[in-house]
Order: C-alpha cells, then sequence, then structure tokens
C-alpha cells in the first residue's frame, strides 16, 4: 500500500515537473498560466494578505450548512420511504435520471424566490447532495441481508432497536459513500452558484479575477479549492478504508 | 384438519394443521408451500426433517420460530400458541452467515443476552462459557470476516446457546460447510444437546447427518410438503458419529432415501426459484 | 407485466412534479414563475418559431462534440488502466480524488487555454464525463469473473475470439451504466459552459433571459433542458436494465 502511495506522489509531481518546464520554456504563455512554482508562490500571498479569508469562509461555512441539511435530510427520507414500494417505485425515475438535469440552471429561479443572499446558494447545493444520499442510503438499507433482520427477531429486538443496532451499522460504508458525494456537492453547488451570479464567496472571486485578467489571484484560488476538495476526499477515504477493514471488505 | 390431540405433559411443541401458502398475483399462480402438517417434538429429543429442495422445510421452521405467520392451522410452544413474535427460550441458526460483521466474536454471542435482566459478572461468565463451549476462546476478539465459515457458525450457535434457549431451531446450519467439516459439527452438536438438555429441531437435505445424529426422522415430500414418514433411529443418546459403522444406520438411510427419491424427482421437475 | 404497473411509477412522479409546479406558482406569483399552462404554450411556440433553431443547433452540436470525445477517452482510460493492473491501482484513487474538485473552477483555465467560442465548452463539457467512464468502465473490467476467462481458455479462444465473446459482454452492463452517466454529465457539463463564455447556444440564452428577468423564456429553457435530459436519460437507462436483467 505504501508501494502505491509513493508512485502516486511521484507522479503528481512528475506532472507539476513537466508543467513548470513547459511554462518556462514559454510552451504555455504567461498570459494563459503562470509557472506552478509562481502560482505556490501567489498562494501564500493570497492567504497572507487575508484580504479574501471573509470570501473563503463564507464558501466553507455554505457549503458546511448545505453538507449537513444533505445528510439529515437525506438519511431521514431514505429511511422514511425504504419501505413504501409505491413512493419508491414513483421515485426511482427521479433518482435515475436526476443528475441528468442542469440544477444550477435553477439557481436564477431560486434567487427569484429566496433573494440574493446565501439562501439560494446553500438550496442548490443541497439539491445537487440530497439525493446522492438518499440513493445511496437506500442502496445500503436494501442489502441488509434478511438474515440478520431475522436473528434480530430471533434475538427479541424491537424494530427500533432493530433498525439502529442492525440495519443502520450494516448500512454505514453505503451511506458513506453517499456522503462523500455530498461533501464534493455541496462545494460545487457552493462554488458553482458564486460563479453565476453572487457577490461574494470563492466562486465570485476567481470570477472576478479572471474578468480582469488578473492571474495571479485567479490560479491562487483555483488551486485553494483543488487542495481544499483533494484534502476532503482523501480524509473521508481514508475513514472509510477503516470502516471497511473492519469488515475485511477492504 | 382439525383432530383434537391430547397435549402430553413431555410434548414441548405441537404443530397442528400447519398450511403455508404464498399469494401471489392471479397471473402468476399462489404457491402452496407447506402443509397441512401435523407434528409433536417431545422435550428433549433431537428431532431432524429431510425433504427435497423447495419442499418448505424452511417455511416450516420460520413458522415454529414465529418469525412468519402461517396461512392456517397453530403451532404450540410449552402449552401456548406461537403468534408473529419470537417466543422467549427458542434460540434459531440459519444456513447463512448471521454474524453481524462490524462486531468482534464476544460482542456477536453478547448480543443473545441482550433482552435478559441479568447484571454484567453473570453476563461476562455466560459468554465466556459459550466461548469455551463452542472452542472459540482465542478468537474472541476476532472479526467474522477474519474466521472461516464453519467457526462463524460456531460463533452463530454459540450466541444461541447463550441464552440457554429451550428449544434450539436450525435450518441447514452446516449447508455451507465442507463434508469433513459437517461431521465433526454434528459431533459437537450432539455433544451440546447431551450437555444441555434442549429440544434440538434440525433440518437437512444430508440423509447421512439425518441418520446420525437425530432421534426421530420426518421425511417431506415435493411441494407442497406434507410428512410421509416419521422414522425412529433408536440410538442411545451417548451416540457419536461411530454409529454409521452400525448395519442400522445404513438401513435407516436406505429407508429415507426410498421415501425421498420419488419426491425429489418431483422436485426436480419442478425446480423454480423459491417464492 | 401489464403496461399501467411498469409506468405507474412514472406517471405517478410526473402528476405530482406537475402538481407541485402549479402549487408553487400559486404561492410565488408571477414575479418569478410561470404555472405549467402558461410554460407549455410558451415552449410550442418557442420551439416552432425558427428564431431560436441556431441556438439549439449550436447547442446540440457542442453536446454531441463533449459526448464523443468523453466517450472515446473516457472508455480507452478505462480500459487501459482496468487491465493494466498496477497502472489502475496507482491511477484510479487519483482520478476518484480529481473528481471531487468543483469543475467550474477549473473552467477559466479552459477558457484561457481554448479561447471564447466551441472548444472551451466541448472541453468542459468533456472533462464531466470522462472520469465517471473511465471509473465505471475499469471496475466493470476488473469484474469480470475470472471464471469465465478460464472458461475461455478451455474451449481454446484466440485472442480477438476472447475479446469479443467473453470480455466484451462480460464487461458490457457495467460499461454502458457508466456511458449513461457520463453522458447525462456530459450533457449539463456542456450547457454550464454554455452559460458563461459563449455568444450563442441554449445556455447563454439563458444568461440573456435571466439578465433580461424575462420569466417566459427562462422557464422554457429550464423546461427543454429538463425534458431532454430525462428523456435521453430514461432510454439510456432502459438500455442499462435490460443489459443488467441478463447478469
Amino acid at each position: 500500500m505504501r508501494h502505491l502511495t509513493l508512485l502516486r506522489i511521484l507522479v503528481v509531481v512528475a506532472a507539476v515537473l513537466v508543467i513548470e518546464g513547459l511554462c518556462r520554456i514559454g510552451v504555455i504563455g504567461r498570459f494563459t498560466m503562470q509557472p506552478p512554482s509562481e502560482i505556490i508562490r501567489d498562494l501564500y500571498r493570497v492567504l497572507a494578505s487575508g484580504k479574501f479569508n471573509a470570501a473563503i469562509a463564507s464558501t466553507l461555512m455554505n457549503s458546511a450548512v448545505a453538507f449537513v441539511l444533505s445528510v439529515t435530510v437525506g438519511i431521514s427520507l431514505a429511511a422514511a420511504i425504504h419501505r413504501r414500494r409505491i413512493v419508491r417505485e414513483a421515485l426511482d425515475p427521479l433518482f435515475a435520471t436526476y443528475y441528468a438535469i442542469p440544477v444550477l440552471a435553477f439557481y436564477p429561479l431560486l434567487i427569484m424566490l429566496l433573494g440574493v443572499g446565501d439562501a439560494p446558494k446553500i438550496m442548490i447545493a443541497f439539491m445537487l447532495g440530497v439525493i446522492a444520499v438518499i440513493v445511496n442510503t437506500l442502496n445500503g438499507l436494501d442489502r441488509v441481508p434478511k438474515v440478520l433482520v431475522k436473528t434480530a427477531r430471533v434475538l427479541q429486538m424491537s424494530p427500533v432497536e432493530t433498525a439502529v443496532r442492525v440495519t443502520l451499522p450494516f448500512a454505514t460504508p453505503y451511506m458513506l459513500t453517499g456522503i462523500k458525494f455530498a461533501v464534493a456537492y455541496s462545494l460545487i453547488g457552493i462554488i458553482g452558484s458564486e460563479f453565476i451570479l453572487s457577490s461574494n464567496g470563492i466562486g465570485f472571486e476567481i470570477s472576478f479575477s479572471y474578468n480582469n485578467y488578473n492571474n495571479s489571484v485567479m490560479y491562487p484560488l483555483i488551486l485553494l479549492v483543488l487542495i481544499i476538495a483533494i484534502a476532503l476526499n482523501i480524509l473521508l477515504s481514508y475513514w472509510e478504508k477503516i470502516i471497511l477493514s473492519r469488515r475485511g471488505l477492504a | 384438519m382439525n383432530v383434537a390431540v391430547p397435549v402430553q405433559k413431555t410434548t414441548d411443541v405441537l404443530i397442528r394443521g400447519v398450511t403455508k401458502v404464498f399469494r401471489r398475483s392471479p397471473a402468476e399462480g399462489d404457491v402452496h408451500a407447506l402443509g397441512p402438517i401435523d407434528l409433536e417434538l417431545r422435550a428433549g429429543e433431537f428431532f431432524a426433517v429431510v425433504g427435497p429442495s423447495g419442499c418448505g422445510k424452511s417455511s416450516l421452521l420460520e413458522i415454529i420460530a414465529g418469525i412468519s405467520e402461517p396461512t392456517e392451522g397453530e403451532v404450540l410452544f410449552e402449552g401456548k400458541p406461537i403468534r408473529g413474535r419470537v417466543p422467549e427460550g427458542i434460540g434459531v441458526v440459519f444456513q447463512e452467515d448471521a454474524c453481524f460483521p462490524w462486531m468482534d466474536v464476544s460482542a456477536n454471542i453478547a448480543m443473545g443476552l441482550r433482552n435478559m435482566p441479568i447484571g454484567s459478572a453473570e453476563r461476562e461468565q455466560r459468554v465466556k462459557g459459550a466461548l469455551e463451549m463452542m472452542g472459540l476462546t482465542e478468537f474472541r476478539g476476532s472479526y467474522p470476516t477474519q474466521l472461516s465459515g464453519g467457526m462463524r457458525q460456531r460463533v452463530c450457535i454459540a450466541r444461541t446457546m447463550v441464552m440457554a434457549p429451550r428449544l434450539i431451531l436450525l435450518d441447514e446450519p452446516f449447508g455451507a460447510l465442507d463434508q469433513q467439516t459437517r461431521l465433526l459439527m454434528g459431533e459437537e452438536m450432539l455433544k451440546l444437546w447431551r450437555r444441555v438438555g434442549t429440544t434440538i429441531f434440525l433440518i437437512t437435505h444430508a440423509l447421512d447427518e439425518a441418520a446420525m445424529l437425530a432421534d426421530r426422522i420426518g421425511v417431506m415430500s415435493a411441494r407442497p410438503g406434507r410428512l410421509l414418514d416419521i422414522i425412529e433411529t433408536g440410538w442411545p443418546v451417548e451416540r457419536t458419529s461411530e454409529v454409521v459403522t452400525r448395519p442400522e444406520f445404513g438401513q435407516i438411510t436406505a429407508r429415507l432415501w426410498k421415501g425421498l427419491r420419488e419426491e425429489s424427482l418431483k422436485a426436480i421437475r419442478d425446480d423454480r426459484a423459491a417464492p | 407485466m401489464n403496461i399501467w404497473l411498469r409506468w405507474r411509477g412514472a406517471v405517478i412522479l410526473i402528476t405530482s412534479l406537475l402538481i407541485v409546479w402549479q402549487a408553487l406558482y400559486w404561492f410565488v406569483g408571477d414575479i418569478a414563475l410561470r404555472s405549467p399552462l402558461q410554460t407549455f404554450r410558451f415552449t410550442s411556440g418557442f420551439i416552432s418559431s425558427q428564431r431560436y433553431w441556431p441556438d439549439f443547433y449550436e447547442t446540440f452540436i457542442a453536446c454531441t462534440l463533449a459526448v464523443l470525445i468523453a466517450t472515446s477517452v473516457g472508455l480507452a482510460t478505462g480500459l487501459v488502466l482496468g487491465f493494466a493492473r498496477i497502472a489502475g491501482q496507482v491511477f484510479e484513487p487519483m482520478l476518484v480524488a480529481i473528481y471531487s474538485i468543483p469543475k467550474l473552477t477549473l473552467y477559466p483555465i479552459l477558457l484561457l487555454v481554448f479561447g471564447l467560442g466551441m472548444s472551451a465548452k466541448v472541453a468542459f463539457g468533456a472533462i464531466h464525463g470522462i472520469i465517471p467512464i473511465a471509473l465505471f468502465t475499469i471496475n466493470a473490467v476488473r469484474n469480470i469473473r475470472p471464471v469465465l476467462i478460464k472458461t475461455g481458455r478451455v474451449l481454446k479462444y484466440s485472442p480477438a475470439q476472447m475479446a469479443w465473446r467473453i470480455l466484451i459482454p462480460a464487461a458490457l452492463p457495467e460499461i454502458v451504466t457508466g456511458l449513461r452517466i457520463g453522458f447525462s454529465l456530459t450533457l449539463v457539463g456542456t450547457l454550464l459552459g454554455e452559460m458563461f463564455a459563449s455568444q450563442r447556444g441554449l445556455g447563454n440564452l439563458l444568461m440573456r433571459a435571466i439578465g433580461l428577468h424575462n420569466v417566459d423564456l427562462i422557464m422554457t429553457i429550464a423546461l427543454v433542458v429538463t425534458v431532454v435530459a430525462a428523456v435521453g436519460s430514461s432510454l439510456l437507462l432502459a438500455v442499462d436494465r435490460r443489459l443488467h436483467a441478463r447478469t
């Protein structure tokens, strides 16, 4: 396992070095992008200046709110509809085609409904994430082997106890998949909305600096978003691995 | 069938006129899985049921356990009817792996004691006892996925034994194991049975297993399952797998097969996935 | 199974959505929404009037190109990484990590590289679909049951026969799932790209409508896009399910 991580790090480093080289030679013009080493330097400057701290905080806060909403509402809804066949039959086509619909296109509509501010952004991010949580939670609940449920009855467990002590632990790895999606979608929803129409947030700042040909702000901010997204993803994957290895599944 | 059967004091389980019908759409037709079945289990006996696949053996076991309800008829356990819930004092071991994969072995076993009003000291005692009984002491901290299939079944059996049940239902518990392991597990079941003195109801498709382990063997027909015959083996309580060498063993197995062969052919012709 | 049972779910869903939509309209009013009926009327006018056909065409071309690129690159990557064990193990988690990046943040980079216009939005659309297609393909290849390959060897299949008779049919269901998901995501991505840096196309039209607060047009475009996406996705889903039912 260590072996592989090392290889991955090497690949990333090699890619960055190649890009650095291409920038220095001039194959990638300065107007398009400055060399990676300078991007990192600019990132340091951007963070140190504190000018963008409010934007960063706002984006992260909104993403966190959207995330918590997606997960709590998603899991509750999934648990509620899990056994209701007709409801699930009706919602099934929705779940299957949902991510084909450009939810971000509804953002302007939401602004008209909810006003300019954080609410429509959170709503969009929530709408993106909640379905992934529901679908994956339902998947996990469906996969609980009947024999475990029968065993719970033999052990005299009430329905509530069965749900909490048998169904929930069993479905946890699957719910985690949904949660990982919710993290990604929360960021995507908030930042995407900020791109389209907003007066604050990282998305807005990136869009603003793009329109003003300000690469020394734009690229560092993009890099920052990359780092946050990848870091969260790695953390969650690590946690997931621990849970799965306990069950001998990883 | 509603014949009044006198309930003897030594009768542990009474099954009267039980049938099970799975209702389907008119196009598919109802599945008449089982019955009618009339059977008495004597307290403390080892009773085995053999029959072709799909004959409703598992349905019968689940009805006795209280996990599913009969379409007609009733089941009495220790004189009281079983209605839709699993009565206290009944333990069940299933064919599939029923260990909770997120708990280690001792936590799994302790799950059997959840609902019992006993203190933590006694709880620990009983879990230790069950671990010893099933030879799992050194694995108490392992997780099910780290164990072989046979060991996992032992964990499930230990979880059942720790409740000190008066009736143990086993639904092809050794079905997923290889032949050698099955014979050894069979011997262990006999030892357990002698030690604890419970009534045991075992479903198996292996004729030699039934013939070796049971006091009485019920032969079921193809679907809809009915009891064709009940064979008394007459083995002494102190039996081991050594009984397979006795001439009676061959006679019993032959008699079982004679009854079953025709039914098994019917079941193969009629072979569909179970409802 | 009779017709009603098969379509029951979809019918209930669409009816419920229409009811919710109408209720929202009564609640919110003309300032921000239009009723289903008004939107349908406007949409039929919108589609029949030739004024917007160039935009439709532009979006159609962009989507087609993006889907073609996403499919070919995604499939190729997935097949290579699926069959080459070590490369697959190294790169797959990296693909998963990259997938979690909000792609909209990468759009300015694409714009700087490709300039405004068709190439940028096609590229943007493509990057939405490449990774899911690749990931699903890797999975499909990895999950080909070894016993099937052993059977092929026993039957003395040549590599070509092995690929055609065993590998492709075995991996196909999962690959099609990936293609279905990648297709939908690519369409969404292309539309999103159009919203930002394009002078033509439905996405651009939507942004203009937003700027002019033309609620009718906004609702119509949203409806058209949703319906096209949903129908396309459902068709692919039917194919997907048919393939999976066999396995």
